[in-house]
């Protein structure tokens, strides 16, 4: 259990996907202007995370891994060299299924999320977080609890972000910075902050 | 002639139209330095105290004085006695020039004073000049004012300072406190970090070497001795105790430490007296210090077999270290900390049980207020926004 709490410590400060490794900085920049849009953005991220992860996770230990399909007899095979191009389709495919589950049972949350769906098919932390779960060689229960926390840590980080560039709004930036240059100096600074999780073992 | 007059004959030169036009923001610094500001409030403001932003800003810089003082006379004792344990007669660098007049004692209070002097005025010297230049510059081709609140940033920063800090170090940590932290943004009370903190980190992280460690904190080359903080951080208390320093030391505050972080009991001063002119806010230092107490006894109750930080009580964490100096002049910053009052309890407590956290979790950081107030500072945007919305629907459910 207290492995289990570690990792998810860990997936939501430590190695935060936004500020400490700057995964899905395409969103995290162009949707933090506004904290209930950031926040609805990180909850669907959050979701798709804790979905794409562990299934991921099925998919390459069923099938991919080095004599994974052991199963089915045949012995000595490794397509791990697949587990890229699995990762994009499982997560497409994963994207498409849950926003037709909610539109169909769940129309409300569906039309608060709809717009970011199809955006996190494509955000790198979602794939980037399967990826470190195969680089990690994490199990079943591993995965679940990695693509919670992870998911989690990036939510916090554009939540923040997106509350930082609020109070921005009354700033008096210079014009050459203005929009996207302070944006990322912003981002830089507040991984200065983070840096407080940096060397923590756990 | 008096200064009012010549500041008078001169103004023409500055406003809109002048031959110096461009210059107005030194003319404005000079005047508005020397005298009230003539301006007053326009429009239908309500007015509820007189006080301004310079009346502001020079009671913090009053506040700091015992911690200046403090960290003259303690960098000057520190480094007298350790000058006195290794049997060194005389230093060899300028300092010795004028510490002829002084000789090098603990007994003599002036020496001591004297001595921490020449090391505390270089960094403050050159932390005014090189953040002055800045300041200046981007108050000239931006055309806003420079105001005091350069004066508080500088002040604190050098306060925060190792006593032996390069001073092409100190520079560059100013400039990236004033550039980056503040003048990015649109200076003063557009930031959302605290510049001071923002340049002390970025040194921290870019030049570890003269900000860590057991040499850097006693202003005598080649002579080592560790903060009591980082005595504990590898021994526990019982390794603080060995080291012969009392919980009374650390209060009074005669041990190595940044310049002015050492005197609990002179921040404790200035507390009270930006307590009492209310220029800091009660709830900031007040969560700080509850966030503090509880990670703290929190870890005392918990306890751990192999880190000795568990078992430190909340008293130690109080005097050792950064942590009352944080407390007081650099959570209560009222532009980068949280706006509204129930978030200022948050953000306080958020500050306290981060350090806390930090310094017995992280062994990568024996202290932990600094980045502590970064991360804090953040989050405290976000903070007034869910203590916005829960007003709003508390009066909504009120009212429907």
């Amino acid at each position: 259990m207290e492995a289990y709490i570690s990792l998810f410590v860990k997936a939501v400060f430590i190695e935060n996907l936004a500020l400490s490794f700057f995964l899905g900085m395409c969103t995290f920049i162009a949707v933090s202007k506004k904290i209930a849009t950031a926040m609805g953005l990180g909850i669907a991220v959050m979701v798709v995370q804790a979905i794409t992860v562990p299934a991921n996770n099925i998919v390459y230990h069923a099938l991919l891994k080095e004599d994974a399909l052991s199963w089915i007899g045949i012995k000595g095979v490794d397509l791990s060299f697949l587990a890229l191009l699995s990762c994009i389709g499982m997560i497409a495919a994963l994207v498409q299924i849950l926003e037709m589950i909610l539109d169909k049972f769940f129309p409300a949350l569906y039309h608060a999320l709809g717009v970011f769906l199809p955006l996190i098919t494509v955000n790198c932390a979602i794939l980037g977080g399967s990826l470190f779960m195969i680089e990690r060689d994490y199990n079943f229960g591993e995965s679940v609890t990695y693509g919670v926390g992870s998911g989690l840590g990036w939510a916090l980080a554009i939540t923040v972000m997106a509350g930082v560039r609020e109070k921005l709004k009354y700033s008096d930036i210079p014009a050459g910075l203005q929009g996207l240059g302070i944006t990322f100096i912003t981002a830089g600074l507040m991984s200065l902050g983070f840096m407080a999780f940096s060397g923590i073992q756990l | 002639m008096s200064a009012r007059e010549i500041l008078d004959s001169i103004e023409p030169h500055f406003t809109k139209g002048g031959r110096f036009e461009k210059y107005y923001g030194l003319y404005e610094m000079v005047d508005t330095f020397i005298y009230t500001p003539a301006d007053v409030t326009r429009g239908t403001t309500h007015v509820r105290d007189g006080n301004d932003l310079k009346r502001t800003m020079t009671f913090v810089v009053i506040a700091t004085l015992f911690c200046v003082l403090m960290a003259m006379y303690n960098t000057g004792y520190q480094a007298n006695l350790a000058m006195e344990s290794m049997g060194l007669e005389k230093i060899d660098n300028w300092r010795s020039v004028p510490m002829m007049l002084f000789g090098y004692s603990t007994m003599n209070p002036f020496s001591n004073l004297a001595h921490g002097a020449l090391y505390f005025l270089p960094i403050y010297i050159t932390t005014l000049a090189i953040g002055g230049i800045w300041e200046v510059l981007f108050a000239t081709v931006r055309g806003h004012e420079v105001n005091e609140g350069f004066l508080v940033s500088s002040m604190l920063y050098a306060l925060i300072m190792p006593p032996d800090m390069p001073l092409w170090q100190v520079a560059l940590g100013i400039s990236f406190g004033i550039v980056i932290g503040k003048e990015v943004f649109g200076g003063t009370g557009k930031n959302f970090l605290n510049p001071a903190l923002t340049g002390r980190a970025f040194l921290y992280f870019a030049y570890p070497a003269s900000m860590t460690g057991d040499s850097v904190w006693i202003a005598v080359d080649g002579y080592t001795r560790a903060t009591p903080l980082g005595l504990a951080a590898n021994g526990g208390l019982d390794a603080v105790y060995a080291a012969d320093y009392s919980w009374m030391q650390t209060f009074f505050g005669f041990e190595p430490g940044c310049l002015g972080e050492t005197s609990t009991l002179a921040i404790l001063i200035g507390a009270a007296f930006l307590l009492y002119t209310r220029v800091a806010s009660y709830r900031i230092m007040g969560g700080v210090f509850a966030g503090m107490v509880t990670i703290a006894t929190l870890f005392n109750f918990i306890g751990s077999d192999t880190n000795p930080m568990f078992a430190l009580p909340w008293y130690w964490h109080l005097t050792m270290g950064g942590f009352a100096f944080g407390m007081v002049y650099m959570a209560t910053d009222p532009v980068s900390a949280a706006m509204t009052n129930k978030g200022r309890w948050i953000f306080g407590a958020l500050v306290g049980g981060m350090t806390v956290l930090i310094r017995v979790v992280n062994p990568a950081f024996p202290e932990g207020i600094m980045l502590a107030i970064l991360f804090s500072n953040m989050f405290a945007p976000t903070i007034d926004y869910f203590v916005i919305q829960a007003n709003i629907r508390r009066r909504m459910k009120r009212h429907a």
